[in-house]
């Protein structure tokens, strides 16, 4: 559980030049100026890999303001994503290439003929993947919680078998191929904070506070005279139009997709991933989703044949995922709070621990009495 | 469509039906206990004929052995799940659980990838189950009946067990509310295990069935019998074991004659429960035979 971080906030709303303000913008320009030597220097395959950084960090974002902060289990992520990447692979292919694709059926006339620019293909992939999110979220939200787990990873089944099936629009099981490859460090880190702003913002506001009551309690917000099913379908929309962003960024990064790449693993490494870093922590979800993305790039060799000096060992295809799934499943055995336990990433908090080692050092021999403030539990 | 093609497709429903009710059992008893929608039910069905799998296939066990040994490794799974993943969660909050078994389906589907491998296999279907029989005009195989009448013979047994045992009225009281039950000398503990034994038994029979009916198994096959069984014990009104049954077979014969009468619609399948659920949670969210459950504080 966390808590509310009433009076840290109020501190940083302050207006003017303070410390953690000029600390902000600092590091976003270092940032920023590392994703420009990265899109200029680094070669395809560590490209693709930071690419894939943002777009997990974006979808275990999203996650998180369903599950962390509202208590809403939501397995529907895959669906979401194939909306949003569908529908810009779609309206991104330029005409001859999506000729080339319908070879059993051909497109139909009306996006046969589109070869629209990255944002809004994107925007139209979010704007679908929220109403989508509407459709689901409205009769299933209007209920308990439970019920939103199976009416989500329903609908993303659904949603693989309509692409499965709608030879004239999705071209099947053949999957699209040839996606223009737009997306690049700018577009998916650019839309990673974006989210991950809007979503602060969001949780933070009157309305953030509504969310976190209904996740603590729902008898009680709903007596406190929170409108439940309202704040549960605002939170679910918002989330489903940044997955659908992300699944365009997806498709435009892997230019090559089909139904199979939203099954429903996309969601639960999704959930791994939000649990892992913390619930109702934003900055461990997107560090729990860089941490994912290149320890699994670094675990790969696990998965084809090695040899150790004279001993072959055959690889183990599949070995990541058990090795991830098993390390999630002791880490809510075991250390339910993941990575940052509800707590968020704060100048002033980075400033205690520092702190607190130098006083450490300052009297080395003398263990410290109590445990760093920003480290209790809570 | 003549009657003896309309009388096949409503074997072959209540043949899929019974599949489902044997699955949305273990749901329902779960659900009706702890509140908590297991999502490794399914798994645990992959496991099931697995295990049935490898018992003929790689040991050359008759299938009156092996089948048997299927249900006993299954029901210790089950067992071992609740054990380890579910009880320490008890009293954390009720979303710590759901990851969990989000979690264990994870793994399990994972590991099933690594151990078993991805690719399908082909189920060795005892041959006394793959004889086609004409009754009346109709053509039934012989798994067909021997599906029906297992899965209601256990549905029998299953029902004198729940309303005639003290044990079984101890599962029903736990259902309404642990803790009074619990302060009334039960052992909740061991009642909660043995729910998760009899729905983990009747998961691999109905995973060893599903076998026979569908001869092919992959890693991935008790996900979407999953699903469905639980659209099933909705439909019927989860926690409530009549409904689960009743759900399972509606929802068998309606996926198949939807299919039968509108051929066009065969790819949209598995879209039709999901349908179904939406529908039910928009118009009776409790279900044909649930009760409106009043909430507590």
């Amino acid at each position: 559980m966390t808590t509310i971080q009433t009076q840290e906030q109020r501190g940083e709303r302050r207006f003017g030049l303070t410390r953690n303000r000029i600390l902000t913008v600092a590091s976003l320009i270092l940032f920023i100026g590392f994703l420009i030597w990265a899109q200029n220097n680094l070669d395809p395959y560590k490209l693709r890999i930071l690419n894939l950084c943002a777009i997990y960090a974006i979808f275990a974002v999203t996650f998180n303001l369903i599950f962390g902060f509202t208590g809403q289990l939501s397995l529907g992520h895959a669906g979401f994503a194939a909306v949003g990447a569908y529908t810009a692979a779609l309206l991104t292919m330029s005409v001859a290439q999506k000729q080339a694709n319908f070879f059993l059926e051909p497109l139909v006339p009306l996006l046969a003929n589109v070869e629209w620019p990255f944002l809004p293909a994107i925007l139209v992939g979010g704007v679908l993947a929220a109403l989508t999110g509407l459709l689901i979220g409205w009769p299933a939200l209007r209920l308990r919680g439970d019920y939103l787990a199976i009416a989500t990873l329903g609908f993303s089944e659904i949603i693989r078998v309509i692409c499965v099936n709608w030879q004239n629009v999705t071209n099947g099981s053949l999957g699209l191929k040839g996606i223009p490859g737009h997306t690049n460090l700018y577009w998916s880190w650019g839309w990673a904070i974006i989210t991950i702003f809007v979503v602060k913002k969001l949780v933070d506001s009157s309305y953030g506070r509504a969310l976190k009551a209904i996740r603590d309690d729902e008898i009680a917000a709903e007596a406190l005279g929170i409108h439940l099913a309202r704040h549960k379908i605002l939170a679910f929309t918002l989330s489903s139009f940044f997955v659908g962003v992300g699944g365009a960024l997806l498709a435009n990064l892997i230019s090559t997709i089909d139904p199979k790449v939203f099954m429903f693993f996309l969601a639960y490494q999704i959930v791994g991933i939000t649990v892992m870093g913390g619930m109702g922590s934003l900055t461990g979800s997107v560090v729990a989703a860089v941490l994912y993305t290149v320890f699994l790039e670094v675990l790969r060799p696990i998965e084809s044949p090695f040899s150790i000096g004279p001993i072959n060992v055959p690889g183990i295809p599949g070995m990541r995922m058990v090795l991830f799934s098993i390390l999630l499943l002791l880490v809510i055995l075991f250390y339910q709070k993941g990575l940052f336990g509800g707590k968020e990433f704060s100048w002033d908090g980075l400033f205690a621990i520092g702190g607190k080692i130098r006083a450490r050092f300052a009297r080395a021999s003398v263990p410290p009495a109590t445990p760093p403030a920003n480290l209790k539990e809570e | 469509m003549s009657f003896s093609l309309f009388m096949q497709h409503l074997a072959n429903g209540v043949s899929l039906g019974s599949l489902y009710a044997l699955i949305a059992i273990g749901y329902t008893m779960v659900y009706g206990i702890l509140r908590l929608i297991n999502f490794a039910h399914g798994d645990i069905v992959m496991v099931g004929a697995y295990v049935a799998f490898y018992g003929i296939a790689m040991f050359l066990l008759p299938w009156w052995i092996s089948f048997p040994l299927a249900i006993v490794l299954t029901i210790l799974l089950g067992v071992i799940i609740e054990r380890a993943a579910y009880k320490p969660l008890r009293e954390v909050p009720r979303f710590q659980l759901f990851t969990s078994a989000v979690a264990v389906s994870f793994l399990l589907e994972n590991l099933a990838i690594v151990v078993f491998s991805g690719r399908p296999k082909a189920f060795p279907r005892p041959p006394f189950m793959d004889q086609t029989f004409t009754l009346g005009g109709v053509r039934i195989v012989s798994y067909t009946p021997l599906i029906i009448i297992s899965a209601l013979l256990l549905f029998g047994l299953l029902t004198l067990f729940i309303h005639r045992t003290k044990v079984g009225m101890a599962m029903r009281a736990l259902s309404k509310d642990i803790e009074t039950t619990g302060l009334m000398g039960v052992d909740t503990d061991r009642v909660i295990m043995l729910a998760f034994a009899i729905g983990s038994a009747l998961a691999a029979v109905g995973g060893v069935l599903w076998a026979i009916k569908f001869p092919q198994i992959n890693p991935l096959m008790g996900v979407l019998p999953g699903l469905k069984a639980f659209i099933a014990a909705v439909l019927g009104g989860i926690g409530n074991i009549t409904g689960a049954m009743i759900g399972g077979f509606l929802l068998g014969i309606v996926e198949i004659m939807i299919v039968a009468f509108f051929p066009d619609l065969a790819g949209y399948r598995d879209a039709f429960a999901y349908t179904i659920l939406i529908l039910v949670l928009l118009f009776r969210p409790t279900g044909i035979m649930g009760e409106v459950e009043p909430e507590k504080v």
